[in-house]
């Protein structure tokens, strides 16, 4: 299953975007700011993919764009798992008040719609980078918390778990090395679905209007700036659609795989 | 029926909680109330004038439950963009949005239950194969790329939609086509999955043996053994997904300028239009929360083991 070509595609597709966004300086071929005189010029060797209606290079605007989308998903995964994974060893290990406070708070946060949530943080904070990470992060650490609280309280009841405890090892290394890593394979396969995820949110987040600063190149926005002339020219439309389908499609297929490995 | 009146006591509790939250965000600070409702070029003395006429100088948990009081009485304040009661601009977009969701549900819910038992009963089949590729590859276009190249390929290109869905000269069919296709692509994928891995554990099971070794034809052991058991998962699943489809639901109303709740609330969002915000917020906590009460009550339904707890 492991040399499976959809998986070999799916992770050579992740392993190009997250290059693209590292080295975007060095790949973008003109600047993604500077307007060029040909307004919406079709597709020449200088312009590989053309320019948009204001004659910005659309590929450069691609590969920089790739840099917001990926940096604020990961940044809001990383975060989301940080909290869900502490939150979630200590309420099913200690069990009791601790888990019914956790789990309760996080069946509230879960029982709110992300988006919903992103517009009131943006009425009550405004928007920003920092914004959208919380956002994302609040969407998805109730989720990585379930998982983590359901997989510890059935390994807690563990003789070797009893073991350690006659031992008189500390609580957090029981937490982290005898407890996390049984939990390990159901984590990868779930970072890869929420991260993908993320690079949605963001990408509709983008494509709303609520994201970056409009100069700024990202997916969503790339989107939505084409929109009044995709009748005439969908590339404008179609080019930025096709880079957030492919790096979510790319993650959902690895994280399925690995979904399908464990069991 | 205990378990019925604890959850509702649930919701009230979230309901209450979330309010409170949402509360705390927007109108802590009175100041940028008062910024938001009157707009940036009211003078300080015009925004003072207006925290002592609105009762802004009370303490904030005597507001809270004023506005908790007022929310329950059908008072929900006036949106400061329309200036026209928020009840009042409620009703005609949730109807808008409860068109457009009911439908997109009608169709979802039978697809995704056949494709997802096709799929299931027998693993590794290329029935089975089509299917979760099919699923995994609808699930992983965003809603508006989703939108997008619909978009394309039947307004642009073939010709025979229209690319937005105003409704302007009444409810028109034509343009409910491709919203509710967005929305139903975007559940139909994930469903489909969880029935199928649903079925798969169920069509495993002792009591599908003894029926298939008896000589129970297959649309017999689906229809009598099987289907009851593996439709449990999938219904908790589609309530978890509600939230996660109100956030579609947002885009595709946006994205097609329909005029429901979605593009109400992001509208109010744009506008910093607190009190429609805080409405709109409220209303999307009582679908989630009723949605799983409901699924709550078909799971009874559906399995006896848990009505004698």
């Amino acid at each position: 299953m492991i040399r499976s070509w959809p998986l070999r595609v799916a992770i050579a597709t992740i392993g190009v975007w997250l290059l693209t966004a590292l080295l975007a300086p060095l790949l973008a071929p003109h600047d993604p700011l500077v307007s060029f005189t040909p307004l919406l010029a079709p597709l020449s060797s200088d312009f590989p993919l053309g320019t948009d209606l204001l004659g910005r290079d659309i590929l450069s605007r691609l590969i920089w764009g790739a840099r917001p989308v990926i940096m604020l998903s990961l940044a809001a995964t990383l975060l989301a798992y940080a909290i869900g994974v502490t939150a979630g060893l200590v309420a099913g290990y200690r069990g009791g008040f601790v888990d019914s406070v956790l789990s309760f708070l996080s069946n509230i946060i879960l029982s709110f719609p992300v988006l919903v949530l992103y517009l009131i943080i943006i009425v009550a904070l405004g928007s920003s980078n920092l914004n959208v990470i919380i956002a994302i992060t609040f969407g998805s650490a109730p989720a990585v918390f379930r998982i983590l609280r359901d997989i510890t309280t059935s390994i807690a009841k563990r003789d070797y778990v009893a073991a350690a405890v006659t031992q008189g090892e500390a609580q957090w290394r029981i937490l982290l090395v005898d407890i996390l890593p049984n939990a390990a394979p159901q984590l990868v396969a779930d970072f890869c679905l929420r991260f993908g995820y993320g690079v949605m949110m963001v990408g509709a987040l983008g494509f709303l209007g609520l994201g970056l600063p409009p100069p700024a190149p990202d997916w969503g926005g790339m989107i939505t700036d084409g929109r009044a002339l995709a009748f005439a020219f969908p590339y404008l439309v179609l080019v930025p659609c096709f880079a957030i389908a492919s790096l979510v499609l790319a993650l959902s297929v690895v994280g399925d795989t690995i979904g399908r490995i464990r069991q | 029926m205990t378990i019925i009146a604890r959850r509702i006591a649930q919701l009230l509790v979230t309901m209450l909680m979330v309010s409170f939250l949402v509360h705390i965000a927007l109108e802590a600070n009175v100041e940028s109330v008062a910024v938001k409702v009157l707009g940036q070029y009211s003078t300080a003395a015009q925004r003072q004038q207006w925290l002592i006429e609105n009762h802004y100088n009370d303490p904030f948990l005597q507001r809270y439950f004023r506005w908790v009081w007022g929310f329950v009485h059908g008072d929900w304040g006036q949106s400061s963009h329309y200036q026209e009661s928020i009840t009042v601009l409620m009703k005609p977009r949730l109807l808008a949005s409860a068109i457009l969701a009911s439908i997109a549900l009608a169709i979802t819910i039978p697809l995704s239950v056949t494709l997802g038992v096709a799929a299931g009963m027998r693993a590794g089949s290329p029935t089975d194969r089509a299917v979760s590729t099919l699923a995994i590859l609808i699930t992983s276009v965003p809603d508006f790329a989703m939108a997008a190249f619909l978009v394309a390929v039947f307004v642009f290109g073939l010709g025979w939609l229209p690319g937005v869905s105003t409704m302007a000269g009444g409810l028109s069919l034509r343009e409910l086509v491709l919203p509710v296709a967005v929305l139903v692509l975007a559940s139909t994928g994930y469903l489909a999955r969880i029935t199928r891995a649903s079925m798969i554990e169920v069509m495993a099971q002792p009591h599908i043996r003894t029926a298939r070794l008896k000589g129970a034809s297959p649309a017999r052991i689906i229809r009598y053994h099987a289907l009851r058991n593996a439709l449990l998962t999938p219904i908790t699943v589609i309530m978890l997904q509600i939230p996660w489809m109100i956030s579609g639901v947002i885009i595709t109303e946006v994205f097609f300028a329909y005029r429901g709740f979605g593009t109400m609330l992001y509208q109010a969002a744009l506008n910093s239009d607190v009190y429609l915000v805080e409405a709109c917020a409220m209303v999307s906590v009582v679908v989630v929360v009723a949605s799983q009460i409901i699924g709550d009550i078909l799971q009874r339904w559906l399995d006896p083991r848990l009505r004698t707890e």
